[in-house]
C-alpha cells in the first residue's frame, strides 16, 4: 500500500485533479463548464482548479486530507474542448462521485458546483453549461408533483396546447377588479389565468382576498362554459412557513393549481412546496424571475438548461421556457433543447441544441413548457409548430389588449389555437400557411378578426445576446 | 363604444357551453372529421368513441361506445362506429379520442356531434 506523507504548501491543481485518462462512471454527476481563464495559465491547470474548488480542494494542502481517501471523493477534470468560434474560453468537463452530494438536494449539488469556484481569481469568467444527473441521483428527487399526463386528465385538456393569460397591470389592481379580469378571460375560453410574478400580498391586494375572488371567477366561468379552469395562485412569500399557509388555503378553497417563483423564492422552499403539492393533488406552476441574471451572459453564470434540470428535480408542473418569437430573449435551437429537457424521459446529447450530455430521467414525470411574453395571435401558428401540444401558450397583453376586452381576446386566441391544431393534424405546414389558416378561422370568429387587425404590425426582431456556441467568424 | 362587440355568453344561454378541443370552431364537416381520424390512425393511437347526455357532460367519464378500436387502421370503420353511436343516441354529445397507450393519455380528443346543450 502506497504511503502518503504530509507535505505542507501549495500544490499545482493538475497533479491531483486533471485526469484525462478517467472514464466517467454511470453514477457520476458530470458538469460542463465554459471557462475563461486569466492570461498565461495552462488550460489543464485551470480545469483542474475548477474541479478542485467545486469539490474537495482548497488552496493549500492540509493534514486532514490524509484522514480520508481524497482520490475517491475528488472531482476530476477529464476533458477539455475548444469553444467553437471563441478562443477566449474553453469547455472543461468534470466528473463528481455521487457520494459528494446529499440525496434529493439540488441545493447541495448547486452549492458545490456554482459555489466559491465562481469567484476564483484565476478565472476571468465561468459558466456552468450543463449537468448530467445520473439516474441514480434523479430517483432520489421528488420531481414534478403531477406531471403532464396527470394534469391533462385532471383538467380534461387533450390534443392541444393549453391556453393561459397573465393578468395585467402587473401591480395595483384591487382583489375584486383582479377577479373580474380573470373571470372575463376564463369565460372567453382560456384554461388558465395567472398571477404575475410580483403579485404576492401587497397592501393594494392581500393574498386571501385575491384567492377568494379568483375562485369565484373560476367557478362561474366553469359553470358558464362547461370546461375546467384554473388560476395560478402565487404563493411565493417572505418565508417558507407563510408560503405553506397560502398553499393550504388555496387547497381549502378548491384551487387546482398554485404558483411559485423558484429562484427568488429559493430551491429549498420550492422543493418543499412541490412535495406538498404531490401529497395534496395540487398542480404547481413555476415562474423563473431572476433567471436572466444568471443565464444571459454567454461567458459567466448558469445556462438555462441547467436551471431547467434543477427545476425538474426540485419539482414543478409548468416552467416558463421563453417563446422564441415574443419579446424575451431565446435562441430557437437552444430553446428546443431545454424544452426537451423539460418534457422527455430520455434526452440525447445534441450539440446543435446545446445539450452536452445524455440525460436519463428514469420515471420522473415531465414539465410543461410555458411560452409567455409579448406574444399575440399572429404568433400562434409558429408557437403551435415550435412547442407542440404539450405546452402552455400564455398571452397577457395578447388577451387583455383586445379592443373588445378580455373575453373576446381569450376567444380569439382559443379559436386561433384550435384552428392551428386542426390544420396541423391535417398535415398542413403552420409556419408557411399560418396567415391563410388564421384568416379562414377569422371568417366565423369576429373576435379573432378584430385581434388580427389590432396586432398586425407588431414584431420583436432583435438579435439574440446568448447564442449557441457555433463557429460564426 | 359602439364599435365594441359584446361577448354573448351566460349561465342562462345553453349555447355558451363548450366541449374542449375544436368546440370553438364550427362543427367539423365530414371531410374534416375524416382527416382528423387519419391523423389519429397515423399516430398509431387507438380511437375510442364516447357519448353523454348533455346534462352529464361535466364529469371525467362519458359512456364508452363499445370498446376502444385497438389496432384499427381504416378510417371508414371509425366513421361507421361514430354513426352507429349517433344513431343509437341521437340527443347525446359524441366525441372521438385517440388513446396513446405509451403516454397513457389521450393524444387527441374532439367533439364530433353536439347534442342539445343544457
Amino acid at each position: 500500500m502506497a504511503v502518503k506523507q504530509y507535505d505542507a504548501g501549495v500544490k499545482e491543481y493538475r497533479e491531483t485533479y486533471w485526469m484525462p485518462e478517467y472514464t466517467p462512471k454511470d453514477t457520476d454527476i458530470l458538469a460542463c463548464f465554459k471557462v475563461t481563464p486569466q492570461d498565461g495559465i495552462p488550460r489543464e491547470e485551470v480545469a483542474a482548479a475548477v474541479a478542485a474548488e467545486s469539490s474537495t480542494g482548497t488552496w493549500t494542502t492540509v493534514w486532514t486530507d490524509l484522514l480520508t481517501d481524497l482520490d475517491y471523493y475528488k472531482g476530476r477534470a477529464y476533458a477539455i474542448e475548444d469553444v467553437p468560434g471563441d478562443d477566449t474560453c474553453f469547455y472543461a468537463f468534470i466528473a463528481y462521485p455521487i457520494d459528494l452530494f446529499e440525496e434529493g438536494s439540488v441545493v447541495n449539488v448547486m452549492t458545490s458546483l456554482v459555489g466559491n469556484v465562481f469567484g476564483f481569481k484565476a478565472l476571468r469568467a465561468l459558466r456552468l453549461e450543463d449537468i448530467r444527473f445520473p439516474v441514480a441521483y434523479v430517483m432520489t428527487c421528488n420531481g414534478p408533483p403531477q406531471g403532464i399526463q396527470v394534469e391533462r386528465d385532471l383538467l380534461n385538456k387533450y390534443g392541444r396546447p393549453l391556453l393561459g393569460c397573465t393578468i395585467k397591470p402587473k401591480l395595483g389592481l384591487s382583489a375584486k377588479n383582479y377577479g373580474r379580469a380573470c373571470y372575463e378571460g376564463l369565460r372567453g375560453g382560456l384554461d388558465f389565468t395567472k398571477d404575475d410574478e410580483n403579485v404576492n400580498s401587497q397592501p393594494f391586494m392581500r393574498w386571501r382576498h385575491r384567492f377568494d375572488f379568483v375562485m369565484e371567477a373560476i367557478h362561474k366561468a366553469e359553470a358558464e362554459t362547461g370546461e375546467r379552469k384554473g388560476h395560478y395562485l402565487n404563493v411565493t412569500a417572505p418565508t417558507a412557513d407563510e408560503m405553506m399557509r397560502r398553499a393550504e388555503y388555496a387547497k381549502e378553497i378548491g384551487a387546482p393549481i398554485i404558483m411559485h417563483d423558484y429562484i427568488t423564492g429559493g430551491w429549498a422552499a420550492n422543493t418543499q412546496l412541490a412535495q406538498w403539492c404531490q401529497d395534496n393533488g395540487m398542480l404547481l406552476h413555476i415562474h423563473r424571475a431572476m433567471h436572466a441574471v444568471l443565464d444571459r451572459n454567454p461567458h459567466h453564470g448558469i445556462h438555462f438548461r441547467v436551471l431547467t434540470k434543477i427545476l425538474r428535480l426540485s419539482g414543478g408542473d409548468h416552467l416558463h421556457s421563453g417563446t422564441v418569437v415574443g419579446k424575451l430573449e431565446g435562441d430557437r435551437d437552444a430553446t428546443l433543447g431545454w424544452i426537451d429537457i423539460m418534457r422527455d424521459s430520455y434526452v440525447k446529447e445534441d450539440r446543435s441544441r446545446g445539450i452536452f450530455f445524455d440525460q436519463d430521467w428514469g420515471s420522473m414525470p415531465g414539465v410543461l413548457p410555458v411560452a409567455s411574453g409579448g406574444i399575440h395571435v399572429w404568433h400562434m401558428p409558429a408557437l403551435v409548430s415550435i412547442f407542440g401540444d404539450d405546452s402552455v401558450l400564455q398571452f397577457g397583453g395578447g388577451t387583455l389588449g383586445h379592443p373588445w376586452g378580455n373575453a373576446a381576446g381569450a376567444a380569439a386566441n382559443r379559436v386561433a389555437v384550435e384552428a392551428c391544431v386542426e390544420a396541423r393534424n391535417q398535415g398542413r405546414e403552420l409556419e408557411k400557411e399560418g396567415k391563410e389558416i388564421l384568416t379562414a378561422a377569422a371568417k366565423h370568429s369576429p373576435e379573432l378578426a378584430a385581434a388580427m387587425e389590432t396586432w398586425k404590425e407588431i414584431k420583436f426582431e432583435f438579435d439574440t445576446v446568448d447564442k449557441l456556441d457555433v463557429a460564426h467568424k | 363604444m359602439s364599435d365594441v362587440q359584446d361577448y354573448a355568453s351566460s349561465l342562462g344561454n345553453a349555447e355558451s357551453r363548450k366541449f374542449e378541443t375544436f368546440s370553438y370552431l364550427p362543427a367539423l364537416s365530414d371531410e374534416q372529421t375524416r382527416t382528423q381520424i387519419e391523423y389519429i390512425l397515423s399516430k398509431g393511437w387507438n380511437p375510442v368513441i364516447e357519448h353523454t347526455e348533455p346534462e352529464n357532460a361535466g364529469g371525467h367519464y362519458w359512456y364508452m361506445w363499445k370498446l376502444p378500436m385497438f389496432g384499427e387502421t381504416e378510417v371508414e370503420n371509425v366513421l361507421k362506429e361514430i354513426e352507429a353511436c349517433k344513431t343509437a343516441h341521437p340527443n347525446n354529445h359524441v366525441r372521438l379520442l385517440g388513446l396513446d397507450n405509451f403516454a397513457q393519455c389521450a393524444g387527441a380528443a374532439m367533439v364530433i356531434y353536439r347534442g342539445q346543450t343544457v
